[in-house]
């Protein structure tokens, strides 16, 4: 990012902390978190310790990070070294990101930038301009994208209230600020349980590893369509309907055990939930600060208080519309604040500066001045 | 603390004060080392170890159906004088197959208890559950239902398929588990159990008497030494790596740090393994010395990294297994036989 560029993403930015500030808050228990941040310029700064709403924002108006992260772990010394930071337990968070989900629509909002070169182009192997195959994917505004992660959140949600009897007050749902979304469980009996046990909450969450001895073969039964959990789920799936049931199973039955084992393993792609298993298994992670901008796109990482009514680009988007000029370079149209921009041909417009905010922190755009 | 009768010490004598029992039934500890009429219970105690060193339960008076009082106290002696003798012998192997062999035996009562109709056994069985390895069970529907967090800390030590949450009946937070599995599930927590009362214990001093039994079982250990032979083959997630690398595409940071870390494990050093990053498409070679000092613990903070769990490189969409993948949990193990 160009320099003038860096000066004007952090005036917008500090603009935000300063007329936003109720917006963002320290979590429960901030004198056992330990927060992080990183400059456009830099790299990351870890094992800060920031005890109160006051603090925060302070800190925000000084540094005016990029990005702002603090842990899901609660320490009894935050700000020591890792081994020296005595874990005492840490929210079960979930990320829910577009970009798992493999959507056939993800190819019509994404464009390339050649990294030899730095052209952008639309999407395609090399690049047209000098055949390089080093190239960064930039994904823009998709209401399709946003409304398959929606999707995948309301899958977790259930699961995490009916197998897992998490209390629907306790699962708190979050815009990440770019592309999907982050989900917390707060104040739950999973606050201890370790990495290893974390892992297999996730592969259970994304139906990985059933194996056809316990949904079918062997000493089991095929499940019924009102089982719980995974059996009901699974049977739903598969049979539809009780009518349909009996023909499926004797069709499962004679094409043998190891093809219901692989119908099995491809199931995880319909009903498994496409969370990110690093980040639920991470009970280190600095994860990004709510009510932060994402500097990905300056969008803000915001709650939903209502997923099914929630519009990112829209309700996350709250850099100011004062005019300024950039030069402007994308093959393919966005979408924010219910306007639509682009296609630009490297060419130089004035536009709101929430638009020139998101270009140029998705890399398409640049600073006419 | 749980409170047993001698029927119920004789099915878990790892539970009992072995002191203070031997008091309670006018024994002293070095009697059975002096007194030529309790040299029985010495060999009782020797055929215990004996049988659980070669990976059999010892058969307990109880299954045969001879449970007078002075039976049941006979079993609790040699289990309490068997462990005087693993103390003595001081053979770890033993003290390890012991505890396993006992485990199991254990694991059998346990069973029974827990299915049992009597309420009283049922609940003895339910608070070894609980008091001994935090696991709060309650009985629904004749099955034993635990909560999923305390499921998980047990479950993850298991490496078989069938013990995942996954292939689990799960309902409103809660896993629902046979009598059997939920026995079995604490397994090697009950052996652990068993090893660390072993190993906490204190021997009074000027104990004789032992001398012969403890000798013999020093030749019993013997048989247990292993040697470990290693094949030079990489695994397949390992030569996937590599593969990957010398075509020159990207290998993801968590391939890296998995090629990096097994090989630092085996003993290769900074200099070995710096090149075979050389064709990664975003290549510099002082940042991958760092790194790769980094991870050696030669450079910022002294911490070595290990290599990850299989099932770190599973979730990283890095494992292509082969059969030889089958008994290992961690790739550095790959390739391991025992050559007995």
């Amino acid at each position: 990012m160009h320099e003038k560029d860096i000066q004007f993403v952090e005036e917008s930015f500090k603009k935000y902390y300063f007329d936003h500030f109720d917006l963002i808050h320290v979590p429960e228990k901030p004198e056992q978190r330990e927060f992080g941040f990183q400059k456009f310029t830099g790299g990351m700064n870890r094992h800060i310790s920031i005890k109160n709403d006051k603090e925060l924002h302070l800190f925000l108006r000084n540094k005016v990070p990029s990005d702002v992260y603090c842990s899901n772990a609660c320490y009894s010394f935050p700000n020591l070294p890792m081994s020296e930071k005595d874990w005492k337990g840490a929210d079960l968070i979930f990320d829910i990101d577009a970009k798992d989900l493999n959507l056939d629509s993800r190819k019509e909002h994404s464009i390339i930038k050649c990294t030899s070169c730095n052209k952008i182009s639309k999407l395609q192997d090399s690049c047209p301009h000098c055949n390089s195959q080093k190239l960064s994917v930039i994904t823009l505004t998709c209401k399709d994208c946003i409304d398959a992660t929606k999707n995948e959140v309301i899958k977790l949600s259930a699961i995490l209230s009916n197998d897992f009897s998490i209390a629907e007050d306790n699962i708190k749902i979050y815009f990440s600020g770019n592309e999907g979304f982050h989900i917390y469980v707060l104040n739950s009996v999973y606050d201890k349980t370790e990495s290893k046990e974390r892992s297999e909450l996730a592969d259970y969450l994304m139906f990985r590893g059933a194996i056809s001895e316990r949904y079918g073969f062997k000493k089991s039964s095929f499940p019924e369509l009102d089982d719980k959990g995974w059996k009901g789920r699974m049977s739903k799936q598969i049979f539809g309907s009780e009518s349909k049931r009996k023909k499926i199973i004797k069709e499962i039955a004679s094409n043998g055990e190891s093809s219901f084992q692989v119908l099995l393993e491809k199931l995880k792609d319909t009903i498994g939930v496409k969370i990110d298993p690093n980040v639920t298994m991470d009970i280190h992670r600095i994860f990004r600060l709510p009510g932060s901008i994402n500097s990905k796109s300056g969008l803000t990482k915001l709650y939903c208080e209502n997923l099914e009514k929630f519009d990112p680009y829209k309700m996350a988007c709250f850099i100011d519309d004062e005019p300024i000029e950039i030069t402007a370079n994308t093959p393919i149209k966005f979408e924010l604040k219910n306007k639509k921009f682009g296609p630009y041909e490297n060419e130089k417009i004035e536009l709101p500066s929430f638009v020139a905010v998101y270009m140029i922190c998705k890399g398409i755009g640049t600073l006419a001045i | 603390m749980i409170t047993l009768g001698t029927d119920e010490i004789t099915k878990y004598p790892f539970l009992a004060e072995g002191g203070q029992f031997l008091k309670d039934k006018g024994f002293s500890l070095e009697q059975f080392g002096l007194d030529p009429d309790l040299k029985n219970i010495v060999d009782n105690a020797y055929q215990r170890i004996e049988t659980a060193a070669n990976g059999n339960i010892y058969k307990s008076n109880l299954q045969n159906g001879s449970s007078t009082e002075s039976n049941l106290s006979l079993e609790v002696f040699s289990f309490l004088i068997a462990v005087i003798l693993l103390k003595l012998s001081g053979k770890n192997t033993l003290i390890q197959r012991f505890s396993l062999a006992e485990a199991r035996r254990a694991e059998k009562f346990l069973e029974k208890d827990l299915q049992h109709s009597d309420e009283n056994n049922e609940k003895l069985g339910i608070k070894i559950l609980s008091e001994l390895f935090s696991m709060n069970v309650e009985k629904q529907d004749g099955k034993f239902v635990v909560l999923i967090s305390d499921y998980l800390k047990h479950s993850v030590h298991f490496h078989e398929k069938e013990w995942k949450l996954v292939n689990r009946h799960v309902d409103n937070g809660k896993v629902f588990l046979t009598s059997h599995e939920a026995v079995r599930l604490v397994r090697k927590e009950l052996a652990s159990y068993i090893r660390k009362k072993i190993n906490s214990m204190s021997l009074p001093p000027g104990l004789d008497g032992f001398d012969d039994t403890v000798k013999k079982l020093g030749s019993i250990a013997k048989k247990f030494h292993v040697n470990i032979v290693e094949s030079t083959e990489y695994p397949p997630c390992i030569k996937y790596a590599i593969e990957v690398l010398e075509k020159g595409e990207n290998l993801p940071h968590s391939g890296r740090f998995l090629l990096a870390t097994f090989l630092l494990g085996k003993g290769q050093t900074v200099e070995q393994i710096e090149p075979l990053f050389k064709n990664a498409p975003d290549y510099n070679e002082k940042v991958t010395l760092y790194q790769l000092r980094h991870l050696a613990g030669d450079q910022g903070s002294t911490t070595k990294y290990a290599c990850p769990s299989c099932e770190k490189v599973k979730s990283n969409n890095l494992c292509f297994p082969v059969p030889a993948c089958d008994k290992i949990i961690n790739p550095i193990q790959f390739g391991r036989k025992i050559d007995a």
